[in-house]
This record gives structure tokens, C-alpha cells and sequence, in this order.
């Protein structure tokens, strides 16, 4: 395959995930955001989805105060912020448009559909009782890209880029969101109402509440909601299970590539190990942020050497 | 029909009867009403949408991704109709190819006296790098397209020849695929020749010019100078139907005069290269220093022999507007045969005496640039201003090289859907002919019509659309047409208003369906690095 149509490939993957997982967070903090004082305080819950984003700093470059709407306009339909709805959907439909040869017809209509109606939406889109809908519409997008390529496509290079540009994106993105409430986390965070209501917003980003209950059965607890997003292989959004098809789909590219291997396939293997052979009580003994701030660093080095050795164009 | 002028022939409905091959179209038409084709027009453009089949034109704002109109309503061709009009383009195409192996070899129509020396030396299209060197098969023009107008039953015109890099093939199978799934029906009704193989067919034309001893098939890719071009779905569509690489400059390297592509697997050899970049783009070292486009080292690659390019560099002196009067010289000089096409006589404003009579006959004349593409900068006489005129004339005397002018035809129309209702609208047809160890003619091609009343200018880059060509296997059954022909007769009713003054030629066609000014690439939006710390 060439290098620039899996380059493609890998970001339409990664972010037309990212769409959906920005209307995860978004949906999750509006749900917090709405929950009256001593539960939460709605302009730190936004500060923490905007820095869970990323995209903090480039906001404060525009607006002096953080206020809910604007923040909402900025992660939905603002085509400025790099890390919001609108710039995702633009680049995965133009990333899905330089390799329509490599897309099934059923792939690249939900990413064109997607792109069509996203330029018809005007600001009234995202207003009042309307947000909602629209968050689970930018997710339903995304699941649907999914199921396209999943039941689609062949599966040979071009599946297993896109493929492993989605649970790349989607292991960074549990990571984050886990991390943005890590405080809830800590040891001796008290089992209050304001903390639950935090670990069954992460629980709920990640479509993961009725999971938690299937899984444990019992109340939530915040050792058991991080153990079930960091470690559990039966959840498809648990680190563990993104990293072991990280790792799974390099390996299959590397052996239908001639064999070589690089740096990436090491670093996918050691992350995969720590978390397969890992204990949650392990995992926390530095602090949670402190290992989740090292999976996200990782992660981007990890991309990093994708791009080396697959991404950039090799040449002898 | 009294007010429609007695010069425009309509292929449908000539003289007060319905032509054998719309029989069956006409009835449907008569049974289908406005609303309902009116209908199927939006589910065409919802189609197209959806699919992704668009256009781009630079020089308007709003939606930088157009959809091309198509209309609903085929242009039908008799298979007799066809076949002479084949036997006519391969007649063509040997003859252009057979000049371009000449003058880049021994000149012997330049030394028989049958084309002036200059005109070929010192024309732009003109390659030097080109002289002595035999490509592939000795074939120069792999793919062209032939841009038809029609006067009459039997009377067709070549108005330009396209040997660089014709586009527009898409569309005549993107519109056939859009008419099965709209009209089912109507195609059981008719034996319609089939255009869905023409991939293979290139294909299969381009793996005959691979270079001796390529290991496991000859490689082939497209190359395209990237998503920002007009044509690009174009690229894609024909890369994706013969199921090779789609490639852009970048992604090729040459090392010892060899061409390979990067690949996740490391360099990969690439043998044949069905190239949609101008000559000019194609390789920094040879050619243009500042392209981004090209290949450092594809001239010298393919000198060597280890790459087939089509089509061939320099290619574009055989489609010359001021070469193109030349050509049925050309088909009795090479072929010793008669011309089975007719070009539209064309005055060389550059001739003292041709420049006279244009000049004193402005108004009845289209005046073109020589080297102009997309019906940009021409004159058409007949429905311009005497200020226009003028100024036109000024330019013809400043520059009379640039100019070459040709008289006002009645070009053919053929039933449109309109807003106003079914209408007859000009047309002209580009069939596409493969050159590889033979010819290969998929019978069809694409028809543009130009959709305002009374105009003749059928580019897409000004308002013109596109519509479904289809060759009939075999003539319809005779039986009701006198009664469909008095029926159509009143749907054709609301036809005629306003066919006044259209007896002119059409827009000159663009080469690559309107190729940008210098570097049609500007830089993608590069993807991001992850994001970055917190």
C-alpha cells in the first residue's frame, strides 16, 4: 500500500473516532454541568472537558471567560478549534476523499453524509434542548462509520490502518477521559454524591454504566470504575482492549509488509504487556493522573513511530 | 414548430416526426409528464451527491464542490450512426498518431511541403525532448477524446481533438450507472450497447505498453496532481475501477532511471503511468523547475525505457488549434485514405487573406484562442456586442497568431428537462478512443449539453451539463410511431420559444474539464501531530 494512502487511512480512522468521543465528553459534562452546586461547578466541569481535549489554550486565546455556551460552540460547530466536532468531520472527510479508492461505497457515504449535513447545521443546531440530539447524532455517525468499515471491508492494509488509527484514537481518548475526573479517583475521595456523580459520568462516556454493573455487580467504586476502564479486556473501550488490537492489527500489517518490525511494535507490545499482566492497585500506587499523564505521552510517541516506519514514505 | 429555425436539426423530432432511434424514448416521455421526470432529475442529483461525483470551479465562491447538471433525458445514437462514426475516429486517431511519430522523427510532412515548419517548431505543444525517441509501441496518443458537433442526419464535425489528457469518461459511466438505477424500465426496452467495460479496456491498453520482463504483471498507476484538481473524483473513479494505485508526484521516486512508488513495504517498481498531469508538471528536472507536481527523474526513467507514460510528453502538438486544420491532410498523407470526419473549416487569422475576411465578417463568426481551453477568451460573433467585436478585433490585429476563427454551425439539439419543461438544447459528444496494440472504441461517449436556451457553450466550467449517450444494438420496434410522433408534437409544444439565433459554434472544449492556472495544488492541510501535552 502506499504510504500516503495508509497515512490517510490511519487519520480518517483517528478522527472520525475523535468526532464521536468529543461528543462523548461533551455529552458527559453537559449531563455534570446541569447537576445544581454542591454536585458539581459547572465552569470547572468545562474547563476540565476543554482541557481533556486539548484545546484550552487556544480558547483562552479567544474568550476571557469560560462560559458554558461558548464553550459548547467552540468544541461543536467552531471550525477554528483543531480539536472540535467541526475540524474532525472536516479532516476525516478530507482524508476519506484522498483514498476513496481504498473505501468501501458504504464507509464513505457515512463519512460524506456526515460531512453534507454537518455544513447545513446552523448555530440553532446546538441550542437549549437541541445539544442532545445533536451529540448523539455526531456519535451515531461515528458508530455507523464503524459498523461500515467493520462489516465491509477487506480485511488488508487498508482495513488494518483505519482500523488501527481508531483504537490508537480511542485509547488516548479513555485515557483522557478518565484522567479529566482523576480527582474523584484518588485515595480517600469520599464516597459522596458529587464523586459519584463523577465516576458514573466517565462511566457513562464511554457507554460503559450498565457494563459496570454487568461486570461487578455491586455500587460503584472508584478502584473497580478505573479497574473496568484501564484493565478489563471485556470492555472494547478499556485500555487493555485497545491496546491489544493496537497491537494485534501492527503485528498483522508487519507480517503483510514483508516481516520488519520497528520501534512502534515494541513500544505497542510493552504497553500491552503492562496492562495484561498489571494490577489496578499497582497501576494507582504512583497516582492515577501520574499513569494515565505516561499512557497519553506514550500514546502520542507511539503514533510517532507509526508514522516512521509505515506513514512517512520510506525510502532506501 | 413554425418559429423553430429550419438550420437547427433536432435529433429527435426532425421534420414533424420522431426519429427511429428516440421511437420508444418519445413514448415514454409522452407517458412519464413533467412531474414525474422532474422527480427523477432530483433523485439524480441526490445520486451524484451521494456518490461524490463533483466538479471543481475555481473561479466562483460558495460550494467549492459542484455537482456537474445531469440530465435525465439520453441522447440516442443508431448503431449505423455509431459504427461510421467510429470508422471515422480510428481513422483520426491512427492519422494524429502517425503525424506525432513523424515529427518527432524524420518530418517527412514537413519535407512533402503539407504543414508549414514553423507552425510544428516553434509551437508551444512542441517537445524537443521528444525528437528520437520512439515510446511504447510507438503509440503517442493512448487515450483521446474527439469532440463531435453534429449539422444533421448524416453530417458530423470534428471541432477539436483531445490527446493530452482528455477527462470526462467518468461521467459517460457514472451517468449510465445513474439512468439503470432511475429508469429500470426504460432499458428493457431498448438494447443499449454497454460502456460499464471501458476500466478493462484501459486497462488492458495500458498493461500492453508496460516495458519488456516486468516480474509478476506490469505495475500500473494513475497519477493525479491531488484532490485540489477539477478533475480529481475522475482520477480516483478510474484508478478504483481498474483497481491500481492512485498516485501523486510525491509518492513516486526515481533511482538508477528506475520508477518505483513508497509503500508500506518499502519502494515498489512502477512500469506503466496513466499520468493526468500537463507535460509542463511532469518532471522538475526536465521540464518545469518550480513543479511540486511531477517526478524528479521520470524524463530520463522513461527514456531508458523502464516506464511507459500516457499519454505520451509532447502529445498535445497533434490536438494544436492551429495544427487541427491540418489533420485531414494528415489522414490522406499517412493513411492514403479519404477523411471519414470532417473538420469545421477554419480560418488562420495569421494568413493575411483569412485575417481579412475575418475582421469583415466578426459578426458571423466564432473567433478562438489557438492555444485557450474551457471556452474562456473567445468571440462569439453572432451574439456579441459591436463593442465586443471591437475590441476583438483590435486584439486579432495585435496578435493574429493567437486566433483562428470558424464559421456559425446549426448544432444539433436533443430534448432537455428544463424548469420550463422538456426543451431542445445544443449538443456536442466526446467519444473516447483507446490506443494500445489496437483500438478500442466503447460505443458511447460523453454528450454535453448547454443548458440555457440559445447557447452553444456546453463547458461544465460555464454552465453546461452532462447527458447519458446511449447506442442503440439494434433499431426499436417500428409499430405506433406515427401515433407517438402527433403526441409529441404537443408535449413538444413549449419547445420552440427563443431557438432564435442559436446557429453558432460551440465553446471550445477544455482539455482536462478546466485544469487551474499554474500549481493546481496548494498545499494540503497537513494532518495533525496527537495532540499534545495537557
Amino acid at each position: 500500500m502506499l504510504s500516503r494512502t495508509a497515512d490517510s487511512l490511519f487519520w480518517l480512522g483517528r478522527y472520525s473516532e475523535r468526532a464521536g468521543n468529543v461528543a462523548r465528553g461533551l455529552a458527559a459534562t453537559l449531563r455534570m454541568a446541569l447537576l445544581a452546586d454542591p454536585l458539581s461547578a459547572a465552569d470547572e466541569e468545562w474547563r476540565a472537558l476543554m482541557i481533556a481535549t486539548g484545546c484550552e489554550p487556544a480558547f483562552r486565546t479567544r474568550h476571557e471567560v469560560l462560559a458554558q455556551e461558548a464553550a459548547i460552540q467552540w468544541l461543536t460547530l467552531d471550525a477554528e478549534n483543531p480539536a472540535g466536532i467541526a475540524a474532525c468531520v472536516e479532516a476525516a472527510r478530507r482524508n476519506a476523499r484522498t483514498v476513496r479508492t481504498a473505501l468501501t461505497v458504504d464507509m464513505w457515504e457515512a463519512i460524506n453524509d456526515t460531512w453534507i449535513e454537518f455544513r447545513r447545521l446552523d448555530s440553532s443546531a446546538i441550542k437549549g434542548d437541541r445539544l442532545p440530539g445533536f451529540l448523539d447524532w455526531v456519535k451515531s455517525r461515528t458508530l455507523l462509520f464503524n459498523g461500515a468499515a467493520a462489516d465491509t471491508m477487506l480485511r488488508d492494509d487498508a482495513w488494518r490502518f483505519c482500523h488501527l488509527g481508531t483504537v490508537l484514537e480511542r485509547a488516548d481518548n479513555t485515557a483522557r477521559l478518565l484522567d479529566v475526573r482523576h480527582a474523584a479517583f484518588e485515595p480517600g475521595a469520599a464516597a459522596d454524591a458529587a464523586n459519584y456523580a463523577q465516576w458514573q459520568a466517565v462511566l457513562r462516556s464511554v457507554s460503559a454504566l450498565r457494563a459496570f454493573q454487568h461486570v461487578y455487580h455491586a455500587r460503584l467504586d472508584p478502584t473497580q470504575v478505573a479497574e473496568l476502564l484501564i484493565l478489563r479486556p471485556e470492555l472494547p473501550r478499556s485500555l487493555l482492549a485497545c491496546y491489544r488490537r493496537v497491537e494485534q492489527t501492527l503485528d498483522s500489517i508487519a507480517t503483510a509488509n514483508g516481516g520488519a518490525r520497528g520501534e512502534c511494535h515494541r513500544l505497542a507490545g510493552a504497553m500491552h504487556a503492562k496492562l495484561r499482566y498489571g494490577r489496578i492497585d499497582g497501576l494507582l500506587a504512583g497516582g492515577l493522573h501520574e499513569f494515565l499523564t505516561g499512557v497519553i505521552d506514550q500514546n502520542i510517541t507511539l503514533g510517532q513511530e507509526i508514522g516512521r516506519l509505515y506513514l512517512n514514505g520510506r525510502q532506501p | 414548430m413554425a418559429d423553430r429555425p429550419a438550420s437547427a436539426f433536432d435529433e429527435m423530432h426532425a421534420n414533424g416526426v420522431i426519429r427511429p432511434p428516440y421511437a420508444e424514448m418519445a413514448r415514454f416521455l409522452e407517458a412519464t409528464g413533467q412531474d414525474a421526470l422532474d422527480q427523477k432529475r432530483r433523485e439524480a442529483e441526490v445520486l451524484f451527491r451521494r456518490i461524490g461525483v463533483t466538479f471543481a470551479v475555481y473561479t466562483e465562491g460558495g460550494d467549492p464542490e459542484r455537482l456537474i447538471p445531469f440530465d435525465v433525458i439520453p441522447r440516442i445514437l443508431s448503431r449505423e450512426e455509431w459504427e461510421r462514426l467510429s470508422k471515422g475516429l480510428e481513422q483520426r486517431v491512427r492519422a494524429l498518431n502517425a503525424f506525432l511519430a513523424d515529427v518527432y522523427g524524420p518530418q517527412e510532412i514537413i519535407k512533402a511541403g503539407r504543414i508549414p515548419a514553423e507552425l510544428v517548431r516553434e509551437n508551444e505543444g512542441f517537445l524537443p525532448q521528444m525528437v528520437g525517441f520512439t515510446p511504447p509501441g510507438g503509440v503517442y496518443t493512448v487515450i483521446s477524446g474527439i469532440d463531435l458537433v453534429r449539422t444533421g442526419p448524416d453530417e458530423f464535425y470534428v471541432l477539436e481533438d483531445n490527446c493530452r489528457t482528455p477527462s470526462g469518461v467518468s461521467y459517460m459511466l457514472e451517468n449510465r450507472e445513474a439512468m439503470l438505477r432511475l429508469f429500470p424500465d426504460v432499458f428493457t426496452r431498448h438494447r443499449i450497447a454497454p460502456v460499464s467495460h471501458y476500466p478493462e479496456e484501459l486497462l488492458e491498453t495500458l498493461k500492453s505498453l508496460a516495458p519488456p520482463g516486468c516480474d509478476g504483471g506490469p505495475k500500473v498507476v494513475v497519477l493525479t496532481p491531488g484532490p485540489y484538481n477539477s478533475a480529481y473524483y475522475e482520477h480516483s473513479f478510474l484508478a478504483d475501477e481498474m483497481g491500481v494505485e492512485l498516485v501523486e508526484g510525491a509518492d513516486l521516486f526515481v533511482r538508477d532511471r528506475v520508477v518505483y512508488m513508497r509503500t508500506t513495504a518499502g519502494p515498489q517498481r512502477v512500469d506503466v503511468i496513466y499520468r493526468r498531469i500537463d507535460d509542463e508538471y511532469l518532471d522538475p528536472e526536465a521540464f518545469r523547475p518550480d513543479s511540486a507536481l511531477g517526478v524528479p527523474g521520470l524524463m530520463a526513467a522513461y527514456r531508458a525505457g523502464n516506464v511507459a507514460l500516457a499519454n505520451a510528453p509532447g502529445a498535445g502538438i497533434a490536438d494544436d488549434k492551429a495544427v487541427y486544420p491540418y489533420v485531414p491532410e494528415m489522414v490522406r498523407f499517412y493513411l492514403n485514405e479519404e477523411p471519414i470526419l470532417s473538420n469545421v473549416p477554419t480560418f488562420m487569422c495569421e494568413r493575411e487573406s483569412d485575417r481579412d475576411y475575418v475582421l469583415a465578417n466578426l459578426d458571423k463568426l466564432v473567433v478562438k484562442l489557438a492555444r485557450g481551453s474551457g471556452g474562456y477568451g473567445m468571440l462569439v460573433g453572432p451574439h456579441a456586442t459591436e463593442e465586443q467585436r471591437a475590441d476583438f478585433a483590435q486584439r486579432i490585429k495585435a496578435r493574429p497568431g493567437d486566433y483562428i476563427a470558424q464559421p456559425t454551425l446549426a448544432l444539433s439539439t436533443v430534448p432537455t428537462l428544463c424548469d420550463s419543461g422538456i426543451a431542445p438544447r445544443h449538443v456536442d459528444l466526446r467519444p473516447f478512443v483507446l490506443f494500445g496494440r489496437t483500438i478500442r472504441i466503447v460505443p458511447g461517449g460523453l454528450t454535453r449539453v448547454a443548458l440555457r436556451e440559445g447557447s452553444l457553450v456546453v463547458n461544465s466550467s460555464q454552465g453546461g451539463g452532462t447527458k447519458d449517450t446511449w447506442v442503440l444494438d439494434d433499431a426499436p420496434p417500428a409499430q405506433g410511431q406515427s401515433q407517438s410522433a402527433a403526441g409529441m408534437r404537443q408535449t413538444m409544444g413549449g419547445m420552440s420559444q427563443g431557438m432564435g439565433g442559436m446557429t453558432q459554434i460551440m465553446g471550445d472544449m477544455s482539455q482536462s474539464l478546466g485544469m487551474p492556472a499554474p500549481d493546481p495544488t496548494p498545499a494540503a492541510p497537513a494532518n495533525d501531530t496527537p495532540r499534545g501535552d495537557r
